[in-house]
């Protein structure tokens, strides 16, 4: 009988309760998932790890890793993980994905991860293909290779060369870890192993992001046995996609930036002093607009008349024109003091206007209100004339 | 005590009085002093702030951090709303809660950066796929962009699902005094569903996936009874209803110019009432059936009639009076004016 493989669950409940995989004969996810197990098992770390699943044939490593499990939307295990890892940053996260998951549709994810030097293990499984979908080309597929969205095999000159996730990420700052490793047999395993347990390593010391690609074998879409698929990853792909440790940094990612603890009180109670604000039936409302050049100072002008109205007790509100006009061309701003709650904070026909340059006199003015007053700058042509 | 503040900050004044403890997010005008604000903050409280490297991300990192239990939080405006709209659907079936707070820009693509709310239908329908809702607060002033970021953080722990506060440019740069909060909100405890990372909760799973298809009907079923029991949170306003004869009806900055509108109206000797739901999901039908019914009723709205739908479909049909729509589109706000003269022609009264 074998020996059990620690770190799994002794049997597979979320599953159908047996202790079999889902996986094929010959796949590589049983075995790299075993490794990670072990290694967790084995370091002590299952109370304390969060596992993020990725969608694909390992959609359910959950049904075996005994930890805590989340299950991660197609692409996004990285974004996930580091979610987590960001508010469970005394915890350690693993992330798995393959190559289409990671290498595809989440690969800006994985890689501004890997570029922010996340706290956690990245585990990224290449098999050169979609696997759960069908047999489809990923980035990592090989030139010439057949799948079924290459029938005629992949063309480079359109399709693109076979993307080298560690040599990419190797080109980056932040990770502490970077290693391509194969299960195809024995030996690699073995290697394996050591950097699965490496990137584990990394994490209970602290010290930041750890990938590690592993070439893996899928007999089913390589539409090949268990030795044929082997053989395969071992004799085409290692030639694509040389294994080798790329890094291992010994300085962790420690942030030189003060830290602290202040209270929600500490940073907003502040008090601007002032009068409460009161409800004041008697108190007519006044809708004011103030309006000139960007950077002429009117949205202030506007903004010290309404915190003064709120000091004295007023209700009061304050509304900028916004965006590219602060950058430039005309700026305007609609101040409206009540004395109960502010209807529209919009000022359509303005008590009081303020223009401070002509082209603002000449739109705004004949909005005044009757009986309003407009005030101009001195050199303002006051050629046009209030309703 | 008060403060003179921007929507945008109050938003996030009201997310610290929730306790929120991460915010992931990627700029966009009009909603950007949100982050601006969590940026400055959150980690001068030992919290979590992280610029992601877009919505897509955000989301998914607010998926992680909900994961663990804790309260996290995005914003942004309509381009990135809609690229959050994935995860939203994985936060509802995987049921965590987070809350995500959107400043309405125009579009549809990209549009500008002035006030629109066309992201109505997206929000209050859910715009990602399979059977789910997000709960949908509309604030209409600085005040409640404080009091709903809280309220929002409230109601996604209670149910364990997304809430969104769907805010405009209008509410999100304006100031206005805000009256701050008393004490931090209090959640439900999190440990017999969040995976943290401990002995407690290393049996939880955190997955969206059933596998057989009778466990994912019900799954679904589940989560509509919960949809459901979430009338029992149904908020809204309604000012000078009781005898009126013509209800206006809006919803967040279009409410505020609506509210002015039936003042002025009143003056005039027109029995006008404003209706503003508060929750647009749940939608508060109960309340707006008591305020409108059997009346004549104006929806404004800055949008193609995605909220004046929801009216006709909340609204009993027996009795039901003529109801019409007055709306504007990018970026323009509806004139106060125009709402009024909109008002007077459905009752037959002459300026």
């Amino acid at each position: 009988m074998m020996k059990r493989a620690q770190g799994f669950y002794p049997t597979f409940e979320r599953k159908d309760g047996g202790r079999t995989t889902h996986y094929c004969a010959g796949c590589g996810h049983g075995i790299i998932q075993k490794l990670i197990a072990e290694a967790m098992a084995e370091m002590g770390m299952q109370d304390d790890t969060v596992f993020v699943s990725p969608v694909g044939c390992a959609a359910f490593c959950y049904y075996y890793l005994d930890c805590g499990n989340v299950a991660a939307p197609h692409g996004r295990a990285s974004a996930v993980a580091t979610g987590l890892s960001r508010v469970l940053p005394d915890k350690y996260v693993i992330a798995y994905q393959g190559d289409g998951d990671l290498g595809a549709i989440g690969f800006n994810n994985a890689f501004q991860a890997a570029n922010r030097g996340e706290h956690f293990a990245l585990f990224f499984v290449n098999n050169a293909l979609y696997a759960m979908t069908g047999g489809q080309m990923a980035p990592t597929t090989l030139p010439d290779q057949k799948t079924t969205t290459s029938p005629r095999g992949r063309d480079v000159t359109h399709m693109g060369s076979p993307l080298k996730v560690c040599e990419i990420f190797d080109q980056l700052d932040a990770p502490r870890f970077i290693e391509r490793v194969s299960v195809a047999d024995t030996k690699r395993i073995m290697q394996a192993k050591k950097a699965i347990r490496r990137a584990l390593e990394i994490q209970k010391e602290g010290k930041g992001f750890a990938f590690v690609e592993i070439l893996s074998p899928c007999p089913t879409n390589m539409r090949a046995d268990a030795v044929k698929a082997a053989d395969f990853v071992t004799e085409q792909m290692e030639a694509v996609f040389p294994l080798g440790r790329f890094r291992d940094l010994d300085e962790p990612m420690v942030s030189h930036y003060e830290s602290s603890s202040l209270e929600v009180q500490d940073l907003i109670e502040a008090d601007e002093g002032g009068k409460a604000v009161v409800y004041d039936a008697a108190f007519p409302e006044w809708r004011m607009k103030f309006s000139g050049f960007g950077g002429q100072g009117v949205l202030s002008l506007g903004l010290v008349i309404a915190k003064a109205a709120s000091q004295s007790g007023r209700y009061v509100s304050w509304f900028p024109s916004y965006g590219p006009e602060q950058r430039g061309g005309s700026a305007s701003c609609a101040v409206v003091l009540a004395g109960k709650e502010v209807g529209s904070p919009v000022v359509d026909s303005p008590h009081v206007l303020v223009a401070m340059n002509q082209p603002s006199w000449e739109r705004f003015l004949p909005t005044v209100a009757p009986g309003g007053v407009a005030l101009c700058e001195a050199s303002v042509k006051s050629e046009a004339q209030p309703p | 005590m008060k403060k003179f503040v921007k929507g945008n900050e109050a938003v996030m004044i009201g997310a610290l009085y929730a306790g929120c403890d991460a915010y992931f997010g990627y700029p966009i005008t009009p909603a950007s002093e949100i982050a601006h604000a969590a940026a400055d903050m959150l980690p001068q409280m030992g919290k979590v702030f992280l610029q992601a490297e877009c919505e897509t991300g955000s989301i998914n990192m607010m998926y992680g951090a909900a994961s663990a239990g804790k309260r996290c939080m995005s914003a942004s405006s309509g381009p990135g709303m809609s690229l959050m709209q994935e995860g939203l659907s994985y936060l509802a079936g995987a049921q965590l809660p987070a809350v995500v707070v959107d400043v309405q820009r125009t579009g549809p693509g990209l549009g500008n950066i002035g006030p629109e709310q066309g992201d109505y239908d997206q929000a209050v329908k859910a715009g990602g796929h399979g059977n789910y809702k997000c709960i949908v607060l509309a604030p209409a002033s600085v005040q409640e962009m404080c009091d709903l970021t809280i309220r929002a953080f409230e109601l996604a722990f209670k149910y364990r699902n997304p809430a969104i506060v769907l805010a405009d440019a209008v509410l999100g740069q304006m100031m206005e005094s805000l009256e701050l909060p008393e004490g931090q909100l209090q959640v439900p405890d999190t440990k017999d569903w969040c995976v943290r990372g401990d002995a407690e909760t290393r049996q939880n799973l955190i997955a969206s996936i059933y596998l057989q298809i009778d466990l994912q009907e019900e799954h679904n079923w589940m989560l509509q009874r919960k949809y459901e029991s979430m009338a029992a949170d149904t908020q809204a306003q309604s000012y000078l209803t009781e005898d009126a004869d013509i209800i206006i009806t809006a919803y967040g900055s279009c409410a505020r110019i609506a509210l002015s509108a039936v003042d002025e109206l009143r003056k005039e000797g027109v029995k006008a009432g404003l209706f503003r739901p508060i929750t647009l999901f749940p939608f508060p039908k109960e309340e707006l059936a008591q305020a409108a019914a059997g009346k004549k009723v104006l929806v404004a709205e800055l949008s193609n009639g995605q909220y004046r739908d929801d009216v006709l479909l909340h609204l009993p049909c027996e009795g039901r009076g003529q109801v019409e729509l007055i709306n504007r589109m990018g970026g323009n706000l509806i004139r106060m004016e125009a709402i009024k003269e909109k008002a007077r022609e459905m009752m037959g009264v002459k300026a």
